[in-house]
């Protein structure tokens, strides 16, 4: 089934995605699916690849070296450090040293649409780093891994590309990070293979510094029996494109989507998934969350499709968004394109304010009105931010949740943990 | 000086007037017990004290302790020492039940200059008071409410104010809808609470509660006003004559 490859393969899938890019232009608003966000803002800047980073003087603020079995930090695009040893069973390589890798060019570009995707003909053309990781068959990796990001200075553009390879009946825990300073653009790709029988564990924080764009797709492959679970956070940027895809093409396969979104200001943040049901007996529940203050502007359009062949699916799918303020703006297109009679399909959004009743009631116990409110908007938060099973992870994400809401909490926040 | 004076109190919600005069005058010690057909007012009478939006008061003046009950907000009033046992207690996941009343407490010490608790001190008290009530370890680190069975939210009801020690309970139908074992314990977390400086008004349809939290007074609210007050007696009256003869005197009156 494989097609033959050698190195050969690589710059000629790059070419080509350098010409598909040169045809599909950047996407516009005119596209169904890019309607509720204009790129215009960073079509007109002259981006320009980042110098080689010195290494930085102090640890990463979002650096997660004292708990994650190893971390590799790139600094605009580019790696390095890594800290940590890789765990047994695993396979780390740079995507710069993977290039004649039997394994990740049989991977490589397979999944991640470059034909009809823009960004991610864009990003396959011009990827120079990111992480090959490859899961042993049958390995169960310690703790988890780390892959941070880092964005740095002006009108600086990257292309973060990722490629994790999971082997049979294996199974890993994966974190990456984006954040930075700078009016740079960070336009990742990830690509995720769970093989059969795999458990996979992918979480994204997304805090990039709130002048920066970023588009990014985290493309996830399911083989029979997997059992996927892809969290994305988006907390930073100004504009922002998280698109999260998922094929389920292994009987049996079972995921679960699960997304929060926390914006304030200007930020305009457009969340984009797809779950494919391709052969019978997938599960897929996917969970999406937003918060918005000021004018910030949030969208939530996800797509499920069930094939004429995916019997037995179970598909449930909700959005839930909490508006802080009068201006700002929540888009929900949730979406069942259903090709078959014999499945479990159903779906929901919700759109509202913070409720009185909860309100008033912790209020008339004697709390103040703004540590009422915060503890309700964190409480809205928790429902996605206490599922992550990683204790550092979770803390991390909550902290920097919590830095992004409008109203102080009260030291420890009030989590049902 | 009275811990609670109303006076000629006229509210009412969604421009429909509910409340057309109520005067009640509660002192320190007392328990008070307010009974009442559907639709009298009670509950309404309940949550105007307690400052629940979307009430209107259209008349009359509140003070508690001489100071202006009615521009307070909720929480002012609650730090002042006001508690009202709700009706329908929400559910609310994601808040930590005792953090949130970790929180609450400390915000009513705070405002009355007293150190705040720390976590080891308020743990000790909690526990207490959930042994008072009947609540287990495992309710501390649920939700607020959070898939609570009726009666396991008026208990709660009931641990919250013997956390919050408050100078007046308002319990609004706490009693419906309990067990007669639920019913006691509900009964036996007030009467502990009971002191010369706390006071009690009891909402109720029925007298059933009334035989373990015995009232100083009982009054019956009728159309918006209360129309007649009594001692205990009142109470077992309205249980086996019902409404009807109120009624009838009221209009006697009227004409």
């Amino acid at each position: 089934m494989r097609t033959e490859v050698d190195s050969g393969t690589l710059q000629r899938i790059r070419e080509q995605a350098a010409l598909h890019f040169d045809q599909l232009g950047m996407p516009t608003p005119k596209l169904e699916a890019w309607k509720y966000t204009n790129l215009a803002p960073i079509a007109k800047v002259a981006w320009r690849a980042g110098e080689a980073p010195p290494r930085p003087a102090a640890p990463h603020l979002l650096s997660l070296s004292a708990h994650a079995a190893v971390e590799l930090i790139f600094v605009n695009g580019r790696f390095t450090e890594r800290h940590g040893k890789t765990p047994e069973g695993v396979r780390i390589v740079r995507f710069a040293d993977a290039q004649d890798d039997p394994v990740f060019l049989r991977h490589f570009a397979r999944y991640a649409d470059y034909r009809e995707h823009a960004l991610t003909a864009l990003n396959t053309a011009n990827a120079e780093d990111g992480a090959f990781i490859e899961v042993s068959p049958g390995a169960a990796v310690e703790g988890f891994i780390h892959l941070l990001f880092a964005g740095s200075g002006d009108e600086i553009v990257s292309h973060p590309r990722n490629l994790i390879v999971v082997g049979r009946a294996a199974q890993v825990s994966i974190v990456e990070t984006y954040a930075g300073s700078g009016r740079y653009f960070t336009n990742a790709v990830t690509e995720i293979v769970a093989g059969d029988g795999s458990v996979v564990d992918h979480a994204k924080l997304e805090c990039e510094s709130l002048d920066a764009f970023h588009i990014g797709t985290v493309q996830v492959h399911q083989e029979r029996s997997s059992n996927v679970t892809a969290r994305s956070f988006c907390v930073g940027g100004a504009l922002v494109r998280n698109e999260t895809n998922v094929a389920l093409k292994g009987e049996g396969a079972s995921l679960s989507l699960e997304g929060l979104f926390v914006l304030r200001g200007t930020q305009h943040a457009d969340n984009h998934t797809v779950i494919d049901h391709v052969l019978p007996r997938c599960e897929s529940h996917e969970l999406y969350k937003g918060i918005l203050d000021e004018s910030s502007r949030g969208i939530f359009d996800g797509t499920i499709i069930v094939r004429p062949d995916a019997h037995k699916t179970v598909s449930r799918q909700v959005n839930k968004n909490l508006l802080l303020s009068e201006t700002a703006i929540v888009d929900s297109k949730p979406t069942l394109e259903i090709h078959n009679d014999d499945v479990k399909c159903n779906h929901g959004s919700t759109i509202g304010q913070l409720e009185e009743e909860p309100l008033f009631y912790l209020r008339s116990r004697g709390l103040g009105e703004e540590e009422a409110r915060a503890l309700l908007i964190h409480a809205f938060a928790s429902e996605i931010v206490d599922r992550i099973r990683i204790e550092p992870v979770r803390e991390q994400i909550r902290r920097v949740m919590l830095q992004q809401m409008p109203e102080r909490l009260p030291e420890r926040g009030g989590g049902t943990r | 000086m009275s811990l609670l004076e109303i006076k000629n109190l006229q509210a009412g919600i969604e421009g429909k007037q509910i409340l057309k005069g109520v005067d009640l005058t509660v002192d320190a010690g007392e328990v008070h017990a307010i009974m009442g057909l559907n639709g009298s007012g009670k509950s309404t009478l309940a949550n105007v004290l307690a400052g629940r939006p979307r009430y209107e008061v259209t008349g009359g003046k509140v003070t508690f302790e001489g100071k202006d009950l009615l521009t307070m907000t909720p929480e002012a009033r609650a730090r002042e020492g006001l508690f009202l046992a709700m009706q329908y207690p929400v559910e609310i996941p994601g808040v930590n039940n005792i953090y949130f009343l970790k929180a609450a407490l400390n915000a009513i010490r705070k405002h009355h200059g007293e150190e705040e608790l720390d976590a080891m001190e308020f743990l000790q008290l909690a526990r207490e008071k959930m042994k008072l009530v009947g609540l287990d370890d495992a309710f501390m680190n649920r939700g607020v409410n959070e898939g609570f069975s009726g009666g396991e939210k008026k208990r709660n009801e009931i641990f919250q104010m013997a956390v919050l020690d408050p100078k007046l309970a308002i319990l609004d139908e706490t009693d419906s809808g309990l067990d007669i074992d639920a019913l006691k314990i509900v009964a036996h977390g007030v009467n502990t609470l009971k002191s010369e400086k706390h006071a009690v008004i009891v909402i109720t349809h029925y007298q059933r509660l009334l035989a373990y939290l015995v009232p100083d007074v009982v009054h019956v609210l009728h159309d918006g006003r209360i129309v007649k007050s009594g001692g205990k007696d009142l109470a077992l009256q309205l249980e086996q004559k019902g409404y009807g003869w109120i009624e009838q005197e009221v209009a006697a009156a009227a004409r």
